[in-house]
């Protein structure tokens, strides 16, 4: 099935359930009514800032805060050593690793928290920061993550027993190397690259912030905080803080973008537990920007060796070893058994012989992560990777890059697929998807022009990615974040008059959750979406489950939606049976509706199901009353989305600025249960896409100084960097999933880097000799690769 | 100081310090939080209100500035139960997502269409370019500007006939 964007998809004929209704949550939102953390006050509530270090790496002499606690509006400042009493001076990562909520030792990255100010408003906190005192003696820094290793280097983390080196885990590897190795001796082409997928930042609208507030008489812990996995993070806070899970509440409200960045528990947010503990008052902590770029997950910060290599016209193999970069502290979202994510997924969309991975994680002078930017664990840099190395390919072997692609796809027959590194592909048609790209982008006629433009002097390029996603976090036999099983609870009552709320562990930060949810209900039992509350971000009114990030909402919370719909029905069924004097199993299922097969007149609808389930009546045999049900859902397996992305970039020969002109973006992530909201997050993750490609970086100067603290430093593409998307779809369903559908929302930030990558060097290989650039293509990046000296980013 | 302004038709007065930013004014005095700080910086744009008519960024003007002035948040938008055009082409488009942006968003279209009823494409995105969206890739708000344009247009032929 093919659908061009703007032509009423299939999914738009059932009126109720599927297809591209408008949003439920617009209502608040366009009103500037949504309640976003930083618009909530409680009564008694004071504000927190934090002092951070202004050096890379220095031992702290003294910490003074006398001058700050004589600030008229001060109520406290919180140090590490206050922490030390409370057990709360280091927190563990969601990677097994410690990270110091408060400095007290040393500081080991510039921005890193070193005290904490309470005050009657948040002007004064800022003004007392200023007023605290603290000596230090500078360290020299390490910011570069192949320096790190040197036995020279300065040891950043003393603070761990028997840690000699800046090694922060054990090599990690996949795939097999002896086949690797006997792929790439039988191979007639091999390439080369090194690549790096440079620091960036998620970077949402929203910074990270809390209000924590500490009841003493009860013992109960509130907190108001937009994160994307809420009960997750009141586990965490139950073992960090030894308080009792169950008086925990946690409350998102509104949440204003995520991106992966709200994933981590932050110092900031045991600092305003702490100091709500120690004022007995309502904290609250709002990062500025700066401390948002500074501080908080960063993303990728991948430095990768790879070779690639094809035995006629084929590719066959592929070798990968990666420097990842994690910063001070190692604080990297992943599943337990995964220390480098999903990055073995390196091995792409093709049907190689073997391939090896290896991933050496080490300490820098850097923020902690790193997190995943809107991709799922480490995809984004296994994808940017491949797809580059195979345009590496096509240019050594002087063959077309969609052309090598198709030859070595893995077939629509291949599937289920299990790669080289051990993955288990669900479904997929590639070169159907291939070619959808190519008939919307009008590839022939656009390589006809490209030979036009260079022939008048003009640059043009025209890149090609093809990827493959594995996302929906997962099995519980496989993945574990701090032994969390990653499994999604849905809880779904349906009330007498046929109304229903269904209670979710997905936490939306944007994406429509609301609307969507209501949507698989109103599919599953045959009501109006509009009849269907979505409850979530709430830890007391929602139930337990690992929330929203890696695509997952609706491989994992939206098959646990459906199962509970289900379930609901084959109750509704044994009712009407019931009601209707007929055995169940003579009764059919129409949207909404349980009839007697051979006599559709006879039948109740939900709603009569539903006040019969509530009524005196009797019920089936042994059935309690009531029409509700509830489910832990447990994945499979992931789910595979993948797409073909094409961009056509124009470059300024006297400046080197890209402009991309056209993007073709072909996703097929399975069934699509609303068209519009899938649109929506295809073009969006295509901006920050283009962002990363472009101008999204995070560099520091050789003492640890973040070069790119803010938004006039760390650039955000505009709707004047961003073109008018064009959209395409082909639907190939998950095989296991219960509705069919795979998920989207990382898909076009993980599959538009290396186009455009690939479009800049396809612009400048003939004419300037460029085979490779490191990200991002900034204008002065680009004109030096155009001059021959292109140099990797810091 | 003590500082009069005006805030979507009323007029407020409160003892403020002097260094206070109209952005924190607004959300703190009348309690207004549609109006959203997303940066230190004047790049993000969440902050958009309408000054005398001209967009403004909040966070880059002193509230003791605002003075005698006049202030129109997203807030003001819907007039007695009547949603603003650009509201509703932003819903009917797809225009938001997160939301957070979708205030400034909003009142800098306002403003685009007070002053150019029938903005090609290049323009809205010209005048929609001192706003950040992380969301939406700008594609879905630039069509909703022009559904709010082009039902603007159709009112506005209703009335004469």
């Amino acid at each position: 099935m093919t659908v061009v964007e703007n032509l009423p998809s299939a999914t738009t004929e059932r009126p109720i359930g599927f297809g591209r209704l408008k949003r439920k949550e617009d209502a608040r939102f366009i009103r500037g009514k949504g309640t976003y953390l930083d618009d909530i006050r409680l009564p008694g509530m004071v504000h927190g800032a934090i002092l951070r270090s202004p050096y890379a790496h220095a031992r702290i002499v003294s910490i003074d805060t006398s001058r700050a606690l004589a600030h008229p509006n001060v109520a406290a400042v919180v140090t590490a050593k206050d922490l030390e009493t409370l057990g709360l001076a280091w927190m563990p990562t969601i990677s097994y690793d410690t990270q110091a909520v408060l400095a007290g030792d040393k500081v080991r990255f510039q921005g890193q928290e070193v005290a904490f100010v309470i005050a009657t408003d948040e002007y004064s906190a800022n003004d007392a920061l200023q007023l605290i005192d603290v000596e230090y003696e500078p360290l020299p820094a390490i910011v570069n993550a192949r320096k790190a290793l040197d036995p020279d280097a300065p040891l950043i983390r003393d603070d761990k027993a028997g840690q000699r080196d800046n090694l922060a885990s054990p090599t990690w590897e996949a795939g097999d190397q002896a086949a690797t190795d006997r792929a790439f001796a039988e191979a007639d082409t091999v390439v080369t690259r090194d690549i790096i997928y440079p620091r960036c930042h998620p970077a949402p609208l929203e910074t990270c912030g809390m209000i924590a507030d500490f009841n003493p008489e009860t013992g109960q812990l509130d907190i108001y905080n937009g994160n994307q996995a809420p009960h997750a993070h009141r586990t965490v806070y139950a073992h960090v803080a030894g308080l009792a899970e169950h008086m925990i509440r946690i409350r998102c409200s509104d949440i204003g973008g995520g991106f992966g960045n709200k994933v981590p528990v932050y110092p900031g947010y045991v600092c305003a537990i702490a100091g709500s503990i120690v004022a007995g008052v309502p904290v609250k902590w709002v990062e500025n920007r700066s401390e948002n770029l500074m501080s908080t997950g960063f993303a990728r910060d991948y430095v990768m060796h790879s070779e690639m290599c094809a035995k006629n016209g084929k590719i066959t193999g592929l070798r990968v070893n990666v420097i990842a970069d994690h910063g001070a502290f190692d604080s990297t979202a992943q599943p337990t058994k995964f220390p480098a994510g999903f990055f073995h997924i390196v091995c792409g969309s093709y049907d190689l012989e073997a391939s090896h991975v290896q991933v050496k994680a080490v300490y820098t002078n850097k923020a902690p992560g790193g997190v995943a930017y809107r991709c799922s664990f480490r995809i984004t840099e296994a994808v940017y990777l491949v797809e580059r190395m195979v345009d590496a390919l096509a240019l050594e072997m002087k063959v077309d890059p969609i052309e090598l692609r198709m030859r070595s796809f893995i077939a629509p027959e291949q599937f289920p697929y299990e790669t080289t590194t051990g993955w288990t592909y669900d479904s997929g048609n590639y070169a159907e998807t291939m070619r959808v790209a190519m008939d919307i982008a009008g590839y022939e006629e656009l390589r006809r022009e490209q030979a036009e433009k260079r022939a008048r002097g003009e640059l043009m390029g025209i890149g090609v990615s093809f990827f493959t996603e594995g996302v929906g976090a997962g099995p519980r036999k496989h993945m574990d974040i701090l032994g969390l099983a990653m499994n999604d609870g849905a809880d779904l009552r349906v009330h007498p008059s046929g109304k229903a709320v269904v209670s979710i562990s997905a936490q939306t930060q944007g994406q429509g959750h609301e609307t969507t949810f209501a949507q698989i209900v109103a599919e599953e039992l045959g009501i109006p979406p509009e009849d269907v509350e979505v409850r979530h971000g709430d830890t007391d009114r929602s139930p337990y489950g690992l929330g929203t990030y890696g695509s997952r909402s609706t491989p994992v919370s939206g098959a646990a939606v459906a199962v509970v719909s289900r379930k609901v029905r084959d109750k509704a069924r044994l009712i009407a049976g019931t009601m209707l004097e007929a055995r169940p199993e003579d009764l059919a299922w129409e949207k909404g509706r349980w009839y007697v097969k051979g006599d559709p007149e006879k039948g109740a609808m939900i709603e009569e199901i539903a006040v019969r389930a509530y009524s005196g009546e009797p019920m089936p045999a042994g059935m309690e009353g009531g029409l509700d049900a509830q489910v832990i859902y447990d994945p499979p397996n992931l789910t595979y989305p993948y797409g073909a992305y094409i961009a056509v970039v124009d470059i300024d020969p006297d400046t080197g600025h890209v402009t991309v002109r056209r993007f073709i973006a072909v996703d097929d992530c399975g069934v699509r249960i609303n068209p519009m909201i899938v649109d929506g997050q295809i073009h969006g993750g295509l901006a920050e896409g283009i962002g990363i490609a472009l101008m999204e970086v995070i560099t520091f100067d050789e003492e640890g100084n973040c070069l790119n603290s803010s938004f006039m430093d760390y650039l955000i593409p505009t709707a004047l960097e961003c073109p008018d998307f064009e959209l395409g779809e082909t639907v190939t369903p998950c095989p296991h999933h219960p509705l069919g559908a795979k998920g989207v929302g990382e898909s076009p930030n993980v599959g538009s880097p290396p186009a455009i990558v690939n479009a800049v060097i396809d612009a400048l290989h003939q004419t300037h000799g460029v085979d490779h650039i490191d990200m991002p293509c900034t204008p002065a990046r680009v004109w030096a690769a155009m001059q021959g000296r292109a140099a990797p980013p810091q | 100081m003590d500082v009069s302004i005006t805030v979507n038709g009323e007029k407020v007065s409160r003892e403020i310090e002097p260094r206070q930013l109209l952005v924190h004014y607004i959300r703190e005095t009348p309690g207004l939080t549609g109006t959203h700080w997303g940066c230190d910086t004047s790049n993000c744009g969440a902050c958009v209100v309408l000054m005398d008519g001209a967009p403004v960024k909040s966070c880059t003007i002193l509230a003791a500035m605002c003075e005698g002035h006049e202030i129109r948040t997203v807030e003001a938008l819907e007039v007695d139960g009547r949603l603003d055009p650009v509201q509703m082409g932003f819903h009917e488009r797809h225009a938001l997502q997160c939301g957070f942006c979708t205030p400034g968003m909003l009142m800098t279209a306002r403003a685009l269409l007070d002053e150019n009823p029938d903005p090609t494409e290049q323009e809205i995105r010209t005048a929609i370019s001192g706003a950040i969206c992380r969301c939406t890739g700008y594609k879905n708000i630039v069509s909703a500007v022009r559904w709010a344009a082009e039902y603007e247009a159709a009112a506005k032929q209703e009335v004469r006939a």
